[in-house]
């Protein structure tokens, strides 16, 4: 709500007109204070903070282990920018509170954890078919139902991909870090405006609530990328004409483009519509949105896989542990290495492919019952699966370096 | 009250997308939205400050239809929708178009929040007892005892009173008539558009396809002529004896106060924060 | 709604008089719609036959064909009250004077 001009019918008119101002002092001022020396962050806290320097002006939430200290620090942050804080009555009303608010123009997000995740399914669903661009973080715990609140888990991998009803790709990104927490919520806010789609990015619960020293960039150094305006008068504007990598401008409720939007299928200018053509050409656009721009979506980190004759892969908290057997591995002498996709969807068939060519084993740790592994399983040449070996764990305790350097011996 | 003529009416219908309409043959949707749009029209509002969100069902369809920032969400969560929009704008006028399954059944939770929090939104809620647009099944505002496709031996459970719902859970303007008295509809929608505050209208209104049929009730000029007949003036229900007043539809305004508004107590609160700032 | 006969099988015998039977019928008598000195306009593309409009027109100028469809039976009684254009669900008739 940067510069809400009100209506003459509330009678504070007097404390409106210096808003903008006051906007801007206390934004001045935040600059100058801690947080950009090397401070001990959350990873929540972090990815609070990448919210705010994304631009993110709207939070509609609601309160769940692991991930509500993000509503509270948005909570206490965002009226200070001028910016739109509301806790709502449940998950379903914040996926669609947001999904509101971007399209009367605001850089949205919630954050949630499993059960509010299943809840936010349906809206999800009408961000992406709608193309309104918002951000929804799960801090994942142990599944299904309410499971261990405070226990970490990735079992929400697959549901991050499916779990809305219908075909939409994903856009879905996992960090291992405090620091990447900061920069992945970033990254997610400006694939969310500029690809116009509900971007997810997962956590666990290890990495939202543990705390390393992390130094913030400079606000000159954040790279904010932001919806692309239609340059075209209203009465040519349609809302779902894209350009030749299938991104659209898009504008906002309020600026003289009176569009339509529906969940149900449309056509170019977001009129409902039963026709087999007008329905193919919008999934097509859905699909290609993604599925043209991988090399700018996927994002990995490869760590010693030149000469790895194993590989690990894995995400988030569980890559951490990688990272440390491969170093105590190497150390000992065994060639191993490690792939982390830092976007789970679209998944990096590239990269696993390349890797497979020169790899006999690949280990895949994860905090599910398998759900990466199947991934892994379909890029295998001869699909024969005897070369991916899994390392599971669903009892709410982590995967240590230890239990990967056992498996690894196990399987040299 | 300002007649507007139909050629205005007219003026804001998007002719060329979607007519005729998709409502049933002597379905009122067209009619109360005849009256939005006289009421809309009344106040000479600039289009592109009105929003009109709509959750999933009959009513449903009408944001379609009109020229404004429109926006036709999922089942039961206009209200929630319409939140996040007048949240962030709070400049536009946030009108939702909702149906008594719609808001009152999926949608309780965020109908009884909104008016908690009394947030700035004119909530029009056409009830017409049954779900249409599924093939009428019961619905929480069915009457006791009615026939509904889920419900072919007659409806068992009771039914709301959805203004004192509304009224129950905080909303500070409520109102209540029919299809048949348009002005009336017309004069709330000013009324809800101008009151600083959370609106709920309900408009009783017919299906004459759906409802009407599986309960033989003649056909829409006869349930039109019922809505007439069955319904008196909040302003004459004291003058009545009770046996005239049972089961009557009670038209008028039940409640208009003036609270504090959530908009303006969240821009109250970001002003506060941001002097609390500077003054450290 | 499911047809006549799957209803009756169904036990939901709905005995339906007000709709009007299907019919040829002969356009013969019924004054343009679009004749510009007719009190009322009726559009026929939008208008559904709901009827409405004819059963509360207060002074009996609205008839109704027997497909169901309103026609200015009496164009002297035309009142211009604008109770069609009002109550029509459809958009589709009316009977102002400044249309």
């Amino acid at each position: 709500m940067p510069n809400s001009k009100k209506t003459t019918k509330t009678t504070k008119a007097a404390a409106k007109e210096t808003k903008a101002q006051q906007t801007d002092t206390a934004l001045k001022e935040l600059e100058s204070k801690s947080k950009r020396k090397n401070v001990l962050m959350q990873g929540n806290e972090a990815v609070s903070y990448g919210a705010l320097d994304a631009g993110c002006n709207f939070f509609a939430g609601y309160p769940i282990t692991p991930s509500t200290e993000i509503a509270e620090i948005l909570a206490a942050e965002l009226p200070k920018r001028g910016g739109v804080f509301i806790q709502m009555e449940d998950e379903i009303a914040s996926i669609c509170a947001i999904t509101g608010a971007s399209l009367a123009g605001a850089k949205a997000l919630t954050a949630t954890s499993g059960p509010g995740f299943s809840l936010m399914q349906e809206g999800i669903g009408f961000a992406k078919i709608t193309e309104t661009p918002c951000v929804v973080v799960n801090v994942q715990r142990v599944g299904p139902s309410t499971g261990m609140p405070t226990s970490p888990a990735q079992g929400d991998i697959m549901q991050a991909r499916w779990g809305s009803h219908g075909d939409a790709p994903a856009i879905v990104l996992y960090p291992d870090s405090v620091k990447e927490c900061y920069e992945l919520t970033i990254r997610a806010i400006n694939l969310s405006e500029k690809y116009r789609t509900c971007v997810i990015l997962l956590l666990d619960e290890v990495l939202g609530h543990m705390r390393e020293s992390v130094r913030l960039p400079d606000m000159e150094n954040v790279r904010v990328i932001n919806r692309i305006k239609p340059t075209v008068p209203p009465h040519w504007y349609k809302h779902y004409d894209e350009n030749q990598k299938y991104l659209s401008p898009l504008a906002s409720y309020g600026e003289g483009y009176r569009f339509h939007v529906t969940g149900l299928t449309h056509d170019a200018l977001g009129f409902p519509t039963n026709k087999a053509t007008e329905g193919a050409e919008m999934m097509e656009r859905l699909r290609k949105k993604i599925s043209y721009n991988i090399r700018d979506l996927v994002q990995i980190e490869s760590h010693q896989l030149e000469d790895a004759k194993i590989a690990l892969f894995a995400a988030g908290i569980s890559a951490r542990s990688a990272k440390a057997a491969v170093a105590i591995a190497r150390s000992e002498g065994v060639k191993v290495g490690l792939l982390r996709p830092l976007t789970i969807w679209p998944f990096p068939d590239e990269a696993v492919r390349k890797m497979l060519q020169h790899v006999e084993t690949v280990i895949v740790p994860e905090l599910n019952q398998g759900q990466l592994i199947h991934e892994i399983k379909r890029l295998t040449k001869d699909k024969s699966d005897s070369n991916v070996i899994g390392l599971q764990r669903v009892n709410g305790k982590m995967i240590t370096p230890n239990d990967i350097l056992r498996k690894i011996k196990e399987v040299m | 009250m300002a007649n507007i003529p139909q050629r205005v009416v007219h003026e804001y219908l998007r002719h060329d997308k979607k007519f005729p309409h998709v409502w049933c043959a002597g379905c009122s949707n067209g009619t109360v939205l005849g009256a939005i749009i006289r009421g809309i029209a009344s106040l000479e509002l600039d289009r592109n400050d009105i929003v009109m969100v709509s959750g999933i069902g009959c009513s449903s369809r009408m944001p379609v239809y009109v020229d404004f920032n429109t926006l036709h969400t999922l089942h039961g969560r206009a209200i929630a929708y319409a939140t996040g929009i007048k949240l962030y704008k709070p400049n536009l006028k946030v009108i939702v178009i909702t149906g008594d399954g719609d808001c009152t059944a999926i949608g309780g939770n965020h109908l009884i929040h909104a008016a908690r929090r009394n947030i700035d939104l004119s909530v029009i809620l056409i009830n017409n007892n049954i779900y249409g647009m599924t093939g009428g099944q019961c619905s929480p505002t069915t009457p006791h005892e009615a026939l509904a496709t889920t419900m072919p031996y007659g409806n068992i459970e009771p039914d709301f009173d959805i203004c004192q719902l509304a009224m129950g859970a905080g909303a500070s303007h409520v109102a209540r008539t029919t299809a048949f008295h348009t002005q009336e509809v017309q004069k709330m929608v000013v009324d809800s558009l101008t009151h600083p505050g959370f609106s709920l209208i309900e408009v009783m209104s017919i299906c004459p396809v759906i409802f009407g049929r599986l309960n033989k009730k003649g056909g829409p000029a006869q349930m039109m002529k019922d809505l007439r007949d069955n319904s008196i003036p909040l302003t004459a229900v004291d003058k009545l004896p009770p046996e005239k007043v049972e089961g009557k539809i009670i038209r008028g305004t039940l409640r208009k106060e003036i609270q504090p508004e959530y908009c303006d107590v969240y821009a109250d609160l970001v002003a506060r924060v941001q002097n609390m700032g500077e003054d450290k | 709604m499911p047809k006549k006969v799957e209803r009756a099988k169904m036990g939901m015998i709905i005995r339906d008089e007000d709709t009007p039977e299907k019919m040829e019928v002969e356009y013969t008598d019924v004054t343009d719609p679009g004749d510009s000195d007719s009190p009322v306009l009726i559009y026929y593309n939008w208008c559904k036959k709901c009827g409405i409009c004819v059963a509360f027109c207060p002074t009996g100028c609205l008839g109704r064909r027997a497909d169901g469809a309103p026609y200015v039976a009496n164009p002297e009684k035309c009142i211009h009250c604008e109770t069609c254009d009002r109550l029509c669900p459809d958009f589709a008739i009316t009977g102002a004077k400044d249309r």
